[in-house]
């Protein structure tokens, strides 16, 4: 099997207040048949044999489907491969004698937590502000009870996509959460249960988007080119349109 | 009514409702482009019709429609530019710069909207400062005798007299192509931010873009292109 023979400059902080660096490793005899986060983790084995710190990362699933392995990877979150995850990458995609710069997903609403790991519970607080429907508990309603046509259903399906990863966020100029935001309110607002509580959800999200730090989309589609679920920018078009019509009736009523 | 100004602030306040106001005043100025372009190129049709045209444009509610329209497109003009240094500031500081930077798919043009709006201001006051206040020049006194023997202003001498200068028409052909770029983004950005750009029309929406940013560079470059390379109209200034 073609071993790779790698440099890594990876992003080293000891905490959210210290100063972070970038540390230069070698990374030998890499199998290509590895995935990106088998490669850290062989790294870092050697790392722990010779006495140093680990690289510290988020992971989880390892499928592409938790959304928790966040990282930057030469200046792409996710890599430049389109539509994967950082655990679904694999090193086959890389040359031997490749330099791969590895740093954390960067927004001040993201802030490191240590090395590549970073606090993504602003997202979180953007969800309890309006990304849920309400409904009775206790037993299952039927399910035809309300039907839902076709493409709003397929629509909603697309948004409902979103794993919340934060890639958006890191690849966008200006740090702007629109593409999640919009994916999460875009899959409720398309549905009839969400109807109830569309202008609030989209009002009280946007506010906590704000709030949060994020900045102001400037229309790039850099959160698309590296969304690892494909999510539309029409979805952001949208929450635009969504939010205007929510803000007018807001202020006649 | 309290409540209906509460959300109205609260509008003004959101990075959405602060991008609509971009994108509204954005989309009266495009507009306005159209129309001057379309009456500025009635200069290649000669001083009698330039000069009707400038004429009826000061005449239009008997004076009352120039201060009307001057005085909207500043508002817009303001709110524009207000608007988006606020978000500008917000961006910058939303972020680190990452130690290794890279661009997938933002086009060039989007990149540098700061940069060419701000060109355009500076060239807008300077313009308006030649052709409109007309300071620093003598154009004022250009005036054209009509057949009755009456007079009015030349506007048409004066283009051709301003662009007679190297320097100026320098100035304006790379503000032009600034403002060519700032169009070809900004225009589709329209579409994006008011809510109007799907997965299906973003394709044309792009192509309409840059076909109106083109169409108004070539439309307005040609008249100082004409005047220098061309000569035209040069009789005038002698
Ligand atoms: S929109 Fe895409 S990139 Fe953004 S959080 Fe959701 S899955 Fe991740
Ligand atoms: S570790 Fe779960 S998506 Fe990558």
């Amino acid at each position: 099997m073609p071993l790779l023979n790698l440099t890594l400059k990876v992003w080293r902080q000891e905490n959210a207040k210290s100063e972070g660096r970038i540390e230069t490793y070698e990374a030998k005899e890499i199998p290509t048949s590895a995935s990106f986060l088998e490669m850290i983790d062989i790294v870092n084995e050697r790392l722990i044999q010779d006495g140093e710190e680990p690289i510290h990362f988020d992971h989880d699933c390892r499928e592409g489907i938790c959304g928790m392995c966040s990282m930057t990877i030469n200046g792409v979150p996710h890599s430049k491969e389109r539509g994967i995850t950082t655990c679904q990458l694999h090193m086959r995609k890389f040359s031997d004698g490749e330099t791969i710069w590895i740093e954390p997903f960067r927004a001040n609403a993201f802030p490191v937590v240590k090395d590549l790991v970073v606090n993504r519970s602003s997202f979180d607080r953007i969800i309890a502000a309006g990304g849920y429907i309400s409904v009775r508990t206790g037993s299952a309603p039927d399910a035809h009870a309300i039907q839902i046509p076709k493409p709003d259903a397929d629509a909603a399906f697309d948004a409902a996509a979103c794993i919340g990863c934060g890639a958006c966020v890191a690849a966008c100029k200006n740090a702007s959460a629109m593409l999640f935001v919009s994916a999460k309110a875009s899959h409720l607002n398309h549905l009839p249960q969400g109807q109830a509580e569309k202008d609030q959800r989209v009002l009280g999200m946007v506010r906590q988007m704000d709030e949060e730090g994020f900045g102001n989309c400037t229309n790039q589609f850099e959160c698309e080119a590296v969304c690892p679920k494909e999510i539309s920018a029409s979805h952001i078009a949208k929450l635009n349109r969504d939010y205007l019509a929510a803000s007018a009736r807001d202020s006649v009523s | 009514m309290n409540a209906s100004l509460c959300s109205m602030c609260a509008f003004a306040k959101s990075s959405i409702g602060r991008k609509i106001i971009v994108a509204v005043t954005g989309l009266a100025l495009v507009l306005f482009l159209a129309g001057h372009l379309t009456g500025n190129l009635l200069i290649f049709a000669g001083r009698d019709a330039f000069n009707d045209y400038a004429q009826f444009l000061h005449e239009v509610f008997h004076g009352a429609g120039v201060w009307i329209a001057r005085i909207g497109l500043l508002a817009c003009f303001v709110a524009h530019v207000w608007f988006t240094i606020l978000l500008t500031r917000e961006n910058k500081t939303a972020r680190k710069k990452y130690a290794h930077q890279a661009t997938v798919q933002a086009p060039k043009s989007s990149l540098i909207m700061i940069w060419s709006g701000l060109t355009i201001l500076a060239f807008i006051i300077f313009h308006l400062l030649h052709f409109t206040v007309k300071a620093g020049t003598d154009y004022a006194s250009f005036m054209q005798v009509m057949p009755d023997g009456s007079e009015r202003h030349d506007a048409w001498k004066m283009v051709i007299v301003g662009f007679s200068n190297p320097l100026v028409a320098i100035f304006y052909i790379i503000a032009m192509t600034l403002l060519c770029s700032h169009l070809s983004h900004g225009v589709a950005s329209i579409f994006q931010t008011l809510g109007l750009r799907s997965k299906k029309t973003a394709g044309p929406i792009n192509v309409l873009s840059r076909i109106y940013a083109i169409v108004i560079y070539l439309g307005f470059i040609s008249i100082p292109l004409a005047i220098l390379l061309f000569g035209f109209g040069c009789e005038a200034c002698k």
